[in-house]
This record gives C-alpha cells, structure tokens and sequence, in this order.
C-alpha cells in the first residue's frame, strides 16, 4: 500500500523513459486510442488507477449485493450458462424439426423467432404479410401452429424463450394452453418473454399499440404472471438491439436500465409492490467487438442495476436487485465479405459474454450477414459455447478478471457515464418521455452515423471489408425459405377458421373488447380467447381497434 | 441539369422490417452529399411507396429491407411504377439480400443493390453517376 | 412535356402532372415559368393557410389533423412541408412527409416536401410559385408548412391568406426574443400538445405581448388550445381559421392582401428577371471581374462600377 506514494513517481520515469526510448524507435499505431464507444484508453493501468476502489462497496461478492462479480456464488463452477441459440423460421413443423435437432445437439433451453406478421400481430393472410410470412422466424397464426411448434417437446422439462413482444401476452397465453393440453401447470413452467416495446419504438419497430396501453399489457403480464407462474421471466429489458441500431456501450447499458426503470415504475404505479415481480425481471445485451470493454458494461450494468434498485426502488429483497441477463453475439459485427472470419469473432464475443457472467448465450452464425443460418452454420456457433464452457476453464473460476486495474476503472467509467444519462433522461421526464421526444433516437442515430463515417475513412478497421480483401468468388449454401410456406401456412389458417368454433370465438373476442376498454386483467381473457383458437391477428385486431396503433415519426 | 437542380430521393422501408439504422444513415449521408431525402419510415406498402416517390418528383428510389420480403416487394413496387408510365426514376435496394437474388432483381428493373459493408461514398456515386434528369 | 401538356394535365387533374410541374418549378426550367403563366388565371380559388412554429410544437401533426377533418368535411388538400437545407452542403433531410402518413393513400391529398435551397427567408420563390400550382390544380385548401425558426418565418404572410403560430408549453422564455417577427403575423395562436403543464403561463405570455402590439387589428388573433396527438380542439380550430377567412373576405382584407401579393410578386418577379439579365450578361467578362479586383484593391469604389454597369445595361436593352 505505500506504493502508492512511490507509485505516482515510478510511472513518471517509466514514462519519461522506458517509453520514450521506445516510441522514439516507433511511434505508437494511433495517437489517442479509444474503445469502440468513444472512451479513453491509456497505454498503462496500475494499482493508482483503482486506488478508490472499496472492495466490499464496489465489487462485493459473487451472489451478493452489488453484484459486481455475478450473480451466482458459484458462478459456472454450479451450472454453465444456458446455451440458447435462436431459432425458428418457416413454418410451426420446420421449426419443431431445427428445435429437436438443437436439443440433441446439446443446447440446454429453446429460443423462439417469431416471423414479423406474428410479432406485429397479423395473420398470414394480412396484406401487409406479403412476402414476410415465416421468414424471420416461424408463423404462428393460433394456438394450433403452437401446437405443432412444440410438439414432442417437453415443457415441464425444457425453458422457453420467446423474442415477442407487443402482443407477449399472446403468445405466452398460447404457451401456457400448450402446456396445460401437455399435463403441465403453469406454475411449472420456465422461461421468458421479451416483453419490452420501449425499446422497440426506438430500435426494432415491430411495436403495435402506443405507450400508455402497451405498458398496462405489461403490467397485466407482471401481474398475472406473479400471481401464477413463479419461474417465468415476465420481461427481458434488451440493450442488444439499441446496441445494433448503433449505440455506443454506455447507452446500451443506460437506454436499457432507464426502460427498466420505467417498467418497474409503471409496475409500482399499477399497484404492485416492487420485492413482488422484481425477482423476475431479466435483461438481454449484446456482446459486441471491443473485447474489454464488453466485459466491464456487463459489470457495470450489473452493479448500477442493483443499486438503482435498492437505493432508487428501496427493494427490500436482495432478489429484487439482481440483473440476470441473456447476452446475444452482435450480430452487426459480422460480414457478408470472408464469413468464415464471422467464427472467429463471435467466438471472441461469446467469450466477453462469459468472462462478464452472463446466464445464458446466444452465438450468432456465420452466414447471418447473408440470410437465415444453416444447420451446419448454427451447429459450428453451438459447439463455440461448448468449445468455452468445457474445454477453454474460464468457468471454473468466478469472475476471473476481477482486480484488472484496467477492468475496474472501465467498469467504474462505464458506470458513471451511464448513470449521467439516466439522470439526464429523468430530467426530460423518464424514458418513455425521452422516446416521445425523440431524444434517445437521436443520440443513437448520431453514434450510428460517427461509427460508419469512422469506418469509411478507414479509421475503424472491419477485417474483410476496408482492409485485408479478397475479391470473392464463393458460393454459399443459403438458407431458403420455401415461398410454398407461405402458401401453405395461409391455407391451414384458412382451414382452421372454418373447423373451428366461431361461435366461441365471437363470444371470447367480445369478452376481450369489453375488458380491454376497461381495467381488467387481459391476460386471463387472451388465454380464453387463445383456446377456442382465435387467431393473433383476431385478437390483435380487436385490442388495435381499442388501443389504436402507434404512428412512427422521427428522424 | 441546371445549377439550381437537387437530386431528390425517396428512401423506403416496404414490409414490416423495422430496422432502419442503415436506411436512416444512408439518408443522412445522401444529405450531406447535397441532396434532397424524403425518408418514409416503416411499414410502406408497395403502393405508399410508388405514391410517394410520384408525387414528390423523386429522382431515386432507395429500397431498404433486411426480413427476406424483398423478392415479393421490389418487383410490385416495379410493377406499379410501370403500371403508372414511370421508367426514368432510378430504383435500388439494400439490406440482407443474398446475391443469388440479384440478377432477377436487375431483371425486373432495380439498377443495384448495396449489401453489407457498402461505403456511403459508393452509393452516394451511383446515384449521382445514374440518375436521369 | 410541353407547356401545352403541363396546364391542361394539371387542369385535368392529373397529378403526375402538377408533380412534374412543381419539379420544374424547382429546377428553374423555363417551361415551368410558361405553364405558371397560363395557369394563373386559375389561381385564387384555395385558401391558403401557413402553418409556422418552432419545431417540436407538432406542426406537422396538426397539419395532418387538420387534414383528416377537412377531408371529413368533403375538401381537398394540398401540402407543402418546407424544411431547411444545409447551408453547407446544400441537401436536405425533408421529414415531414413522414409524419402524414394516415392521408398517404387518399387521392384527393397532395403532399410536397421541399427544402429552403438556401432562401433565408424561409420561404423560396419555388415554395410560392409550386403553392400557385396546387392553387391551379384545384385544391380547396392548402398547408403550408414552414421551418420554424423564427424571424425568418414572416415571409410565409406573403404566401397564405391565414397564418397560424403554433407553441408548446413550457418552451421557456428564451424565445422571447425571436417571437418579434413571428407574434407579429400570427392571426391564430396555437397552444399544441395542450395536455403539457405550463398551459396557463404559455397562454397568458401570448395574450401579453398581443397586448403590447402598438397596431389597431379588427381581428385579435384568438389563442386556441389543441392537442394534436388525440385531436382535442381540432374541430374549433378549423371553424376559427374558416372564420378568419370570412371576415378577410368581408373587410376587404382579402381584396387588401391580393393586391399586395401582387404588387410584391411583380416586383419580386422583376427584380428576379433583371438581376438575371444582369447575371446572364455580366458573368465571365473579364471586365467585369476586373473591375471588382480594383474595387478590393480600392482603385475603384462599389457605387460609382455599380452606376456605369447599369447604365451600359440599360443602354445596352436600348439597342
């Protein structure tokens, strides 16, 4: 500890000399560097940089409050993340088949891609579906396509995470009335619907209703779900597709926890008592190129998180302050040029995912920058997860680059810079606030355009795109959905429509609409809905009809 | 082309992808390159589009979509143009669109399509080299 | 296109037509200023409404409200969105249209979004004269939407019969200074996004500098509240503007702001004409930048080159 009283002078001549002599030899690559976000790195951390660091208040202990190191005491040591690799295209069956093949390939949990009709709540015979129909991801016009979905797959023993996210309450309704015609009660079934349409005003678009009904939907599924399903993860706050739409790291941590605040606020607001649905709330980030960095803002949101809660929310639980989250590679990070090179970067990412403690992983595939993976592209990605978690012994210990000079103090910054916009975002009257006025778009849009000016003037090197080339001949295997899908699908819906009952579904639709111009809990109506086999668009189109939608308009 | 002529374009998202982080870049850096952008924001239908693009008197037409949808909307869009005597507003695309499906795009009438990792500069030029006036 | 195809497919209502005219308009083609020409008897039948504010205040969506009720009320529309263009590089981001998409597909609205082309005034020659076509094309109403930024939005009075000043709540004090010009041509005030606190302070700050404005008006411009997102006063403020287009016509204010118009337009278009002949004839002379070199250098001064060059021009017309 008394190097820290010599420490300062040591730098000093090792400066003025050792490195001088160097850089008199060679110049340094760069003249300030940065990370990908904009920050400062400088050539050298030492025991000075992180002499504030209170080791019991800033880092803590894995599995305790702050959560700095993790939110498991045992870390991997207990269980590996859950390797959950996002899939679905096509139709219900297809993706039923790609499902299997991936559990038996060793993925330990089930992530579903819906295709946009379904996200946007619309049937596949919608006009506006033309030529999207099971293409992003799988159709699913009504509990029947659901069915088909999970057939043979055993609900009570795998968990389930759905990318969906204004019409979640759907979707989960439809899960939950697979499960049941399974044997299985909803109080046993695990896993997590995205359920966050802030971001989606702001970075995927594939929202439908405005603000203020959308987040009583969210309430209504919080609500529900504490009430009946204790293992479900009721949201999943992202920053992964703020990140892809061009944001720097720190407003991917700071975009993403403001939502959370507004949601745990909206929820507190709806009555319910924040140590009551706290516990299940989950995040979703990214893992994008700068190695380093990605580690520390998975700290660092772990860390503002939980003191947020407690210090902001006054959760009582320790539960409530701990921020699981799911980590998906960056998926603008990889080339259409030499996609083989994609292997080698994701595999980095996957590894700032761990190194930073995540629950579960998603690793994209090579080929994504070109279309729809294929099963050899998304085999490759799995065993990249399996490469780390058994063969590489990062998972053996917690939290292994706790202490780094450099780790802690860009934890630290990363923290900080994040929490400045959060109050800034306060100001301007809390994240949905923020969004209306076209603040946060705005500063993403910004960060999208520096990034790719950068690029262009070959400032920020993309191996294979603006340096080291290849004028490429290579044929690849492209995933192809089978436009006969579409067909198809449209065809069964049509089929099911007349087989059905209609009388029922009038009469469920009915119950729907007066519920949605009052207050009551919709969830229990769209699973009554769901079960007579309303179709999405049917329900979607009367909540639309209440609601109305939401009209983009920003630049 | 006289000195007070701007290059006028109209920047879409047909369908229902709504990732427009590359449209909206693209639009900027058309600006910056002096020229007028109208950018239409999500969910244009072929018709939306075609409409926009006449009555703002739109040299180009830049198509942007990354959901797999563009082999049924770009060739309505075309056909619509067609439909209404249109032939001289130049048409391209860009997003997530395999290059096996590019020859039968340039067949119906797109003049290029800018994939991944496209500099700004090169489609500013395109356009700038094959507009018609 | 020949001039002859342009006036009768806009006067047959054929939009291609009026879009490709208005092309013109900008591209300074010649044919364009034919056509405007033979159209102008056909003009003076819209009424033509300039909506203006700072930006935020939702004028594009208030326009685009405004429009679903006239449509209501069986009208048709035209639009003219002008945003500002880079000084700079000279483009321009036109994102209003973006904003109105609800009417995108009506046949019987017309939307135009055009750039300032570095008119500083806010308002360009183009702007008027693509106005002047929607007016001849047949159009009940027609918005014009303007950038915003304060003193230079007075040109807009010179283009429509009614002008309306938009606001927000709470957009603070600093605006004060620019609101000179713009509380000045205002003949309705516009309190947008009304469900905003501060409603009262911003209403009362209106009424405030209306009452300092030293000029005798028979029409006080009305302060009206909207909220332009759920359509809350939208239906008052489309009879207040419909009244403030009866009492133009009934105090001769209408007849008053014609001739102006055309005394400024005339003049406009003269002095437009001539500094182009002037241009036409001066550019590249060798004498000419010659004689602005010994003006720098002081050898000449500006007014005494500026005499002879016109006189030789005007002799020159003699000839």
């Amino acid at each position: 500890m008394g190097d820290n009283k010599t420490l300062p002078a040591a730098v000093k001549r090792w400066d003025e000399n050792t490195v001088k002599k160097t850089i008199n030899r060679f110049p340094e690559r760069k003249e300030i560097f940065h990370t990908i976000s904009g920050l400062p790195i400088n050539r050298l951390y030492t025991p000075l940089d992180s002499r504030n660091l209170d080791y019991k208040k800033d880092l803590g202990f894995p599995g305790e409050y702050p959560f700095t190191r993790g939110v498991q005491a045992t870390g991997y040591r207990g269980r590996l993340w859950t390797m959950r690799q996002y899939s679905g295209f096509a139709t219900a069956k297809e993706s039923n088949k790609r499902f299997h093949f991936l559990l038996n390939q060793g993925q330990t949990g089930l992530s579903v891609a819906f295709d946009l009709p379904t996200q946007i709540g619309y049937d596949s015979d919608h006009p506006l579906a033309l030529g999207e129909v099971g293409k992003v991801g799988v159709a699913i016009d009504s509990l029947e396509d659901m069915e088909v979905l999970f057939d043979k797959i055993p609900l009570d023993k795998v968990s389930t995470s759905m990318t969906i996210n204004a019409d979640a309450a759907v979707l989960l309704a439809m899960y939950i009335a697979v499960a049941e015609k399974q044997g299985v009660p909803m109080d046993k079934l695990r896993g997590t619907i995205q359920n966050d349409i802030l971001k989606e005003y702001v970075a995927r678009g594939t929202y439908i209703f405005p603000p203020t009904p959308s987040m009583r939907l969210i309430t209504d599924t919080f609500k529900f779900c504490s009430e009946n399903m204790p293992l479900w993860n009721t949201i999943s706050i992202s920053g992964y597709h703020i990140r892809e739409s061009g944001s720097t790291a720190v407003q991917e941590v700071a975009f993403t926890l403001a939502d959370g605040i507004a949601y745990v606020q909206a929820a507190i607001d709806a009555g319910l008592d924040v140590d009551d649905f706290a516990s299940r709330l989950s995040f979703f980030f990214g893992s994008h190129s700068d190695f380093l960095e990605e580690i520390c803002k998975f700290r660092a949101a772990r860390r503002l998180w939980a003191r947020i809660m407690r210090e902001r929310f006054n959760a009582k639980d320790d539960s409530s302050c701990k921020m699981r989250f799911h980590t998906q590679t960056a998926g603008c990070t990889l080339t259409a040029q030499q996609p083989d090179n994609n292997v080698v970067r994701v595999t980095l990412q996957a590894l700032q995912a761990v190194l930073g403690g995540t629950q579960s992983l998603h690793t994209n595939s090579r080929d994504e920058a070109l279309s729809l993976p294929t099963e050899e592209s998304v085999q490759i990605a799995l065993r990249t997860q399996q490469i780390i978690g058994y063969e590489s012994g990062v998972s053996d210990t917690v939290d292994p680059l706790a202490g780094s000079y450099y780790i802690e103090t860009l934890t630290t910054e990363i923290e900080d810079k994040a929490m400045e916009y959060i109050m800034k975002i306060d100001e301007i009257g809390g994240a949905p606030a923020a969004i209306e006025k076209g603040f946060i778009q705005r500063e993403i849009n910004d960060a999208a355009y520096a990034f790719q000016k950068s690029v262009d003037a070959n400032e920020r090197v993309i191996v294979g795109v603006n340096k080291f080339q290849v004028n490429e001949e290579r044929q690849f295997d492209y995933l192809r959905v089978n436009p006969e899908s579409e067909r198809e699908q449209i065809k069964r819906l049509s089929d099911l429509r007349k087989t059905r009952d209609n009388e029922k579904v009038n009469i469920a639709l009915q119950t729907l609409r007066a519920g949605a111009e009052g207050d009551t809990n919709l969830v229990p109506l769209i699973l009554k809905a769901v079960k007579v086999y309303a179709t999405l668009g049917e329900i979607c189109g009367v909540l639309r009809e209440i609601f109305g939608e939401y009209k983009a308009a920003d630049l | 082309m006289s000195s007070s002529t701007k290059i006028r374009v109209l920047v879409a998202k047909p369908g229902l992808d709504g990732h427009d982080r590359g449209a909206k870049i693209v639009a900027r850096a058309l600006r910056d390159a002096g020229m007028e952008v109208i950018y239409t924001g999500l969910r244009q239908t072929p018709e939306m589009i075609v409409r926009a693009a006449l009555d703002e008197g739109v040299h180009c037409i830049g198509l942007s979509i990354l959901s797999g949808a563009h082999n049924a909307l770009f060739p309505k869009i075309m056909e619509l143009l067609k439909a209404e005597g249109v032939n001289d507003i130049l048409v391209v695309g860009g997003g997530i669109i395999p290059e096996d499906d590019i020859p039968a795009l340039k067949k119906v009438g797109i003049g290029e399509i800018f994939g991944p990792g496209t500099p700004l500069d090169e489609i500013v030029e395109y356009i700038q080299n094959n507009v018609k006036f | 296109m020949s001039v002859a195809d342009l006036v009768e497919g806009v006067l047959s209502h054929n939009r291609r037509y009026l879009a490709r005219l208005i092309s013109m308009i900008e591209d300074e083609d010649s044919r364009a200023l034919e056509a405007l020409s033979l159209l102008f008897k056909h003009t003076g039948k819209a009424h033509i409404i300039g909506v203006t504010g700072p930006p935020g205040s939702g004028k594009s969506s208030l326009v685009t409200k405004l429009t679903a009720e006239l449509r209501r009320r069986s009208k048709t529309i035209g639009i003219v969105c002008v945003d500002p263009s880079s000084p700079f590089t000279g483009g321009a981001l036109l994102g209003d249209r973006i904003r109105m998409q609800e009417h995108s597909l009506d046949d019987e609205v017309y939307v135009r979004s055009m750039g300032t082309r570095g008119h500083l005034g806010g308002l360009s020659r183009a702007t008027s004269d693509a106005v002047r076509a929607i007016d001849a094309f047949g159009k009940d109403v027609i918005f014009v939407e303007t950038v915003g930024t304060g003193q230079s939005e007075v040109e807009v009075i010179d283009v429509a019969h009614t002008v309306i000043v938009t606001d927000v709540p709470g957009s603070g004090d600093d605006i004060q200074a620019i609101k000179a010009g713009i509380m000045e041509i205002a003949d309705i005030f516009v309190v947008n996004k009304c469900d905003l606190p501060g409603i009262e302070k911003k209403v009362a700050e209106i009424n405030a500098m209306l009452d300092i404005d030293p000029r005798e008006r028979a029409w006080r411009p009305p302060v009206l509240l909207t909220n332009s997102r759920r359509g809350d006063g939208i239906p008052e403020l489309l009879d207040t503007i419909r009244a403030h287009y009866e009492y133009l016509k009934e105090s001769g204010g209408l007849q008053k702001k014609g001739l102006q118009r055309s005394r400024e337009e005339l003049q406009e278009l003269m002095k437009y004409k001539l500094t182009r002949e002037l241009s036409l004839k001066l550019r590249g002379k060798p004498e000419y930048e010659e004689a602005i070199r010994q003006i720098a250098k002081r050898e000449k001064d500006p007014y005494t080159v500026a005499e002879q060059l016109i006189a030789e021009f005007l002799s020159s017309m003699n000839r």
